[in-house]
């Protein structure tokens, strides 16, 4: 049997395939310290606290302080450890997350000089499965990392990360299939587009609830960040990383927990699409998508600002035992609608 | 009791181990339906501290005012009048001190060279403050008020021996860098 590969919708010449996505990244990638500084900027007002304040204006430079002092630092690594793997581990996470990045749509295809160019790195006809692709890769960055250490606590670290990520992809892949369904395309662009009556997080509450939860978990932040737990193991899969190596883990954490917010913003929160029927200029899009990323970040850090870590048995017992069963639920239920009122 | 009951063979573990009943668990909606809404009020009283905004003091710039109570670094004093030194070297701080960081080396005060109202009076008097724990036994054992604590606490520096305050800079104008409280705050 022949397979057919999957379609990619490019509407443009090789040219501005290429200009585009060195925009994309070169504006996505400068997202990335401004996440940062606002995560660390608005986890101290959650807690009452100023935040960095001391680096330049209102503390604005403080991400690049830190990147500097990171990548001076000596590149230490264990006697125990496995030099290729070791150094190949965070190579792989920031691989995939960028990788990931090219997905998200910040604009339909506009007019552009005269030619049709598409405001995203690639338009796959197989969208969300490149993406689970690619988070299933991501586990791999942390746990070669993790065992690649040589040290117990990063493998102790690699190993929850392992089975975290294995029972919250299920959940995340059947609370995307609800969207899936309703949209009946799998390309992410298709999924905007067919959400010009209503988003979907009105008629697929439950999967959104399931998805963010899921990603939340994908992305090892809190109350899922027992992989890290630095309370109990130190910080986890990176224990034994420092400098840059370090530097790229944590830079493919925040571009991750972009992608993610990007992935809501595109599946649940009609990507592009604003409320109440407006129908702005094209070129507002990209600024529409970004508003909204703006907002799931936010909220990525609000929960993280307040709920505590969970402990290992809940979190198992909370993605088997509720999140899976409702997600299965939900796509199923969203199947029976759809082919009723079809 | 319920061990009354249990037969001879079952080995009872005795009078002061208490059997613990738990309630019945929440059934799976319930409990989930709980800690949705117990996230929710989590996130409302985390924003509440959004709005309330930030508490903490930034410190080198706004320092917190002191009570004037406050037990800071120590003081010796003179006499406003006559210029002399009230303390006499008698040594009862040294002897009063926890810490033993009071050194107090007295000598005669004579005609020609009369340092203070005494007899005596301290030719070497000094605290180390690396030592000193700040609870103020040495002013209440004076019997001249001639050591009192003041309102400095910004006592760090980049040597140990440099913590080791000696009479003259005891007895100087201190700087009053500490804001003091007034009568309403
Ligand atoms: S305050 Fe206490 S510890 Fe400090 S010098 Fe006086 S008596 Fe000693
Ligand atoms: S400070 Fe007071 S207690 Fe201490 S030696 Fe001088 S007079 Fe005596």
């Amino acid at each position: 049997m022949m397979l057919a590969p999957a379609l990619v919708g490019y509407a443009e010449p090789w040219w501005i395939q290429i200009i585009k996505s060195i925009v994309i990244f070169a504006v996505g990638l400068q997202l990335v310290p401004v996440v940062l500084i606002v995560e660390r900027k608005l986890l101290g007002r959650f807690q009452g606290r100023y935040g960095p304040n001391r680096v330049g204006p209102y503390g604005l430079l403080q991400p690049l302080a830190d990147i500097i002092k990171l990548l001076t630092k000596e590149q230490f690594r264990p006697r125990t450890a496995v030099g290729f793997l070791f150094a190949l581990a965070p190579t792989l996470s920031i691989l995939t997350a960028v990788a990931a990045f090219a997905l998200i749509p910040f604009g339909d295809v506009q007019h552009i000089f005269g030619t049709r160019v598409g405001l995203y790195g690639v338009d796959l006809s197989i969208g969300p499965l490149y993406l689970f692709s690619f988070s299933a890769i991501a586990f791999y960055g942390i746990m070669l990392g993790g065992w690649s250490s040589g040290s117990k606590y990063s493998f102790l670290g690699a190993m929850r990360a392992a089975a975290q990520l294995i029972s919250y992809e299920v959940s995340q892949g059947l609370a995307l299939l609800g969207v899936i369904i309703s949209a009946q395309t799998l390309s992410l662009t298709g999924i905007v587009h067919a959400q010009g009556g209503m988003w979907y997080f009105i008629p697929q509450a439950v999967g959104f609830l399931i998805f963010l939860t899921a990603s939340f978990a994908e992305t090892n932040r809190t109350p899922f960040d027992v992989t890290e737990a630095d309370a109990e193991l130190v910080a986890g899969y990176n224990t034994e990383y420092g400098g840059g190596r370090f530097a790229s883990y944590y830079f493919a954490e925040y571009l991750n927990v972009l992608v993610v917010s990007g992935i809501v913003t595109t599946v649940f929160f009609g990507g592009w699409l604003m409320p109440f029927g407006i129908h702005p200029p094209g070129w507002v899009d990209p600024i529409v998508v970004l508003v909204k990323m703006a907002i799931i970040t936010f909220l990525f850090i609000w929960v993280r600002a307040t709920l505590p870590r969970l402990r290992y048995d809940q979190i198992m017992s909370l993605g088997w035992k509720v999140l899976l069963p409702l997600a299965s639920a939900n796509a199923l239920l969203t199947a029976i609608v759809v082919v009723v009122t079809h | 009791m319920a061990e009354a009951q249990l037969p001879v063979s079952v080995w009872s573990p005795g009078e002061d181990v208490v059997e613990v009943r738990r309630a019945p668990a929440p059934g799976a909606a319930r409990s989930f339906t709980r800690a949705f809404l117990e996230t929710l009020r989590g996130l409302k009283t985390t924003f509440a501290r959004v709005i309330e905004g930030p508490v903490t003091i930034q410190y080198p710039e706004e320092k917190v005012p002191v009570y004037p109570r406050f037990r800071g670094r120590h003081r010796l004093h003179r006499f406003e009048e006559s210029g002399l030194e009230k303390c006499v070297g008698c040594s009862l701080c040294a002897a009063a001190c926890p810490a033993d960081c009071i050194r107090v080396v007295a000598a005669e005060n004579t005609p020609e060279h009369r340092v203070s109202a005494g007899e005596r009076y301290a030719a070497v008097y000094e605290i180390n403050l690396s030592r000193c724990i700040f609870c103020g036994y040495c002013e209440v054992a004076c019997p001249f008020d001639a050591i009192t604590m003041g309102h400095d606490y910004e006592l760090s520096d980049y040597d140990r021996s440099d913590l080791i305050f000696t009479k003259e800079m005891l007895l100087a104008e201190p700087l009053e860098r500490t804001p003091l409280r007034r009568e309403d705050e």
